[in-house]
């Protein structure tokens, strides 16, 4: 894999992997510890409307995704914040309205047939430099924000109740802390698609919690593991040519398995 | 002037009232034992006092203020402390959220919070546990945890909910005894169901179940004679107490029932 670095499509491929690790360890230790996993996996899905809007109106796809899974987080967070009743099947719905839109939308594009398959599996391959810009930013905007408002997110992760009684704005952190989330989803379209996003988003940050004494050294943990998973990945999928999302999620998998066999209590 | 003051509050949750036409006057330095059968009102009562819910009838102040108004002030114990153990946090930060908003550095927390914070857990005798893991914690040592942030606030007013709910009968009487120490400073209010050790240490009664009534119970030998001693400690018959305490006025208070007592 050494001789491979010399390509500029690798460099590329490595650095956008570390980019969205930590970023995805971040936001998915946040994501579970607020139980958002399955929130997360709708806003996940629901990205694919944008993709497809994108392809049509000839934008952006990073633009499109970004702005229709920002709309479908504060869909959810109005949602879930007004009334818990039926919350589940409310999100299930979105979820897969968002996914018919996108379908829709390529079926009308003329012309032009999208490999589909590199959004739902991923196309670590092919990032380009825009692309890292993009991952780039966001991790920065991420870091900046868990840093200035670390004790208000754990506060309201921790005990979100207790918080808004000490005047924490508990509204305002979860739709952020589900924003993120949704920009998160976005960029790890392009490392492991949509569909396998939510493992990228949960394994990592499920070891890392077992090691962790607090949240933000299980943040951290977590981008760790995960570049450590998404760097085996892509050996396995260079090595033995196979598709680099999917070869990270088994990497990822399989890793989890021999945790837990180590860890479990005999 | 009085710590909280309640008059005439009735409360609803969609039509079905909960609370009717209640009065209630603390002290400062009292230690309010609230009781009750449970759907009797008294969760809904510490949530009327914390500003949590928005009463229509009648009218709250706590501390000369209305509830919301006065929460920096306010020291509050939630009443199940054994959810989230799985969370990945130092017994420290636990604490440290119990201060308010307001003044703060730009990251992280000030030295100041952070000295505060250790000498709350001291004062509760968990000093020694600042940077373990919250889950690794007895459910005793979590509850005292739970008090240390309800203090970092320096309440004059601590409210606690089911305080000793899932500890065990040793581990009970030490809160008790640290809620008794903490009564030197502040007033205390407590939900409970264990009313026979409760009410040992309180000084006043109200009773909730629906409509409140309010005993001075200060004085213990005069007040119940159904105090008596099996085992190792010296209790009062629970059964008798609820009747007793459940009446509207206090007449059952200046003439019980001898059938169980032992003491004049």
């Amino acid at each position: 894999m050494i001789e491979a670095l010399q390509f500029e499509f690798m460099q590329h491929a490595l650095l956008a992997g570390f980019l969205v690790s930590f970023a995805s360890g971040i936001i998915g230790s946040l994501i579970i510890v607020n139980r958002m996993v399955f929130l997360a996996g709708g806003i996940a899905h629901t990205s694919y409307g944008g993709i497809g809007m994108a392809v049509y109106f000839g934008f952006p796809i990073f633009l499109g995704a970004s702005l229709f899974a920002v709309g479908a987080a504060l869909l959810i967070a109005t949602l879930t914040l007004k009334s818990r009743h039926r919350i589940d099947t409310f999100i299930g719905l979105i979820w897969a309205v968002g996914m018919a839109i996108g379908v829709i939308f390529i079926d009308l594009t003329p012309g032009y047939n999208v490999d589909l398959m590199s959004y739902l599996f991923g196309s670590i391959l092919a990032v380009s430099r825009m692309d890292l810009y993009f991952m780039a930013t966001l991790l920065g905007l991420i870091l900046l924000i868990v840093t200035f408002w670390y004790r208000d997110i754990l506060a309201v992760s921790y005990d979100s109740e207790y918080a808004s009684l000490r005047g924490v704005n508990v509204r305002f952190f979860y739709t952020l802390i589900l924003i993120l989330s949704a920009l998160t989803v976005v960029i790890a379209i392009k490392v492991v698609g949509l569909i396998l996003v939510i493992a990228m988003l949960t394994i990592p940050v499920y070891i890392a919690e077992k090691l962790s004494s607090s949240l933000f050294s299980m943040m951290f943990l977590s981008g760790g593991i995960a570049s450590l998973f998404t760097l085996v990945g892509l050996w396995f999928s260079y090595t033995y040519n196979l598709t680099s999302g999917a070869s990270i999620i088994i990497v990822s998998a399989f890793s989890l398995g021999v945790f837990l066999l180590i860890t479990k209590k005999p | 002037m009085p710590v909280v003051e309640i008059k005439n509050l009735s409360f609803a949750y969609e039509k079905q009232e909960v609370l009717e036409d209640i009065t209630l006057k603390v002290e400062a330095k009292d230690f309010l034992a609230i009781i009750g059968p449970n759907g009797g009102g008294k969760s809904t009562l510490l949530k009327l006092l914390l500003g949590i819910y928005s009463y229509k009838k009648g009218e709250i102040t706590v501390l000369g203020k209305s509830p919301l108004k006065s929460l920096g002030r306010i020291g509050y114990v939630p009443q199940d402390t054994n959810v989230n153990t799985d969370f990945p946090i130092k017994v420290i930060e636990v604490v440290m959220m119990g201060h308010t908003q307001g003044k703060r550095p730009l990251f992280g927390y000030a030295k100041s919070e952070i000295l505060c914070a250790m000498g709350a857990l001291t004062q509760v005798g968990m000093g020694d546990f600042a940077q373990h893991k919250i889950g690794a914690l007895s459910g005793g040592q979590r509850q005292r945890v739970m008090i240390a942030r309800a203090l970092c606030t320096s309440p004059q007013l601590l409210i606690l909910d089911e305080p000793t709910s899932s500890i065990d009968i040793t581990g009970q009487r030490e809160i008790y005894e640290l809620l008794k120490a903490l009564n030197t400073q502040m007033t205390i209010i407590v939900v409970s169901h264990d009313i026979s050790v409760i009410l040992e240490y309180a000084n006043k009664a109200a009773h909730v179940n629906k409509n409140l009534s309010y005993h001075d119970i200060s004085d213990k030998n005069s007040t119940f004679h159904t105090h008596h001693t099996h085992g190792k400690y010296e209790h009062f018959c629970e059964i008798e107490l609820l009747q007793m305490l459940g009446k509207q006025n206090c007449e059952s208070c200046e003439e019980p029932q001898n059938r169980w007592s032992i003491k004049p």
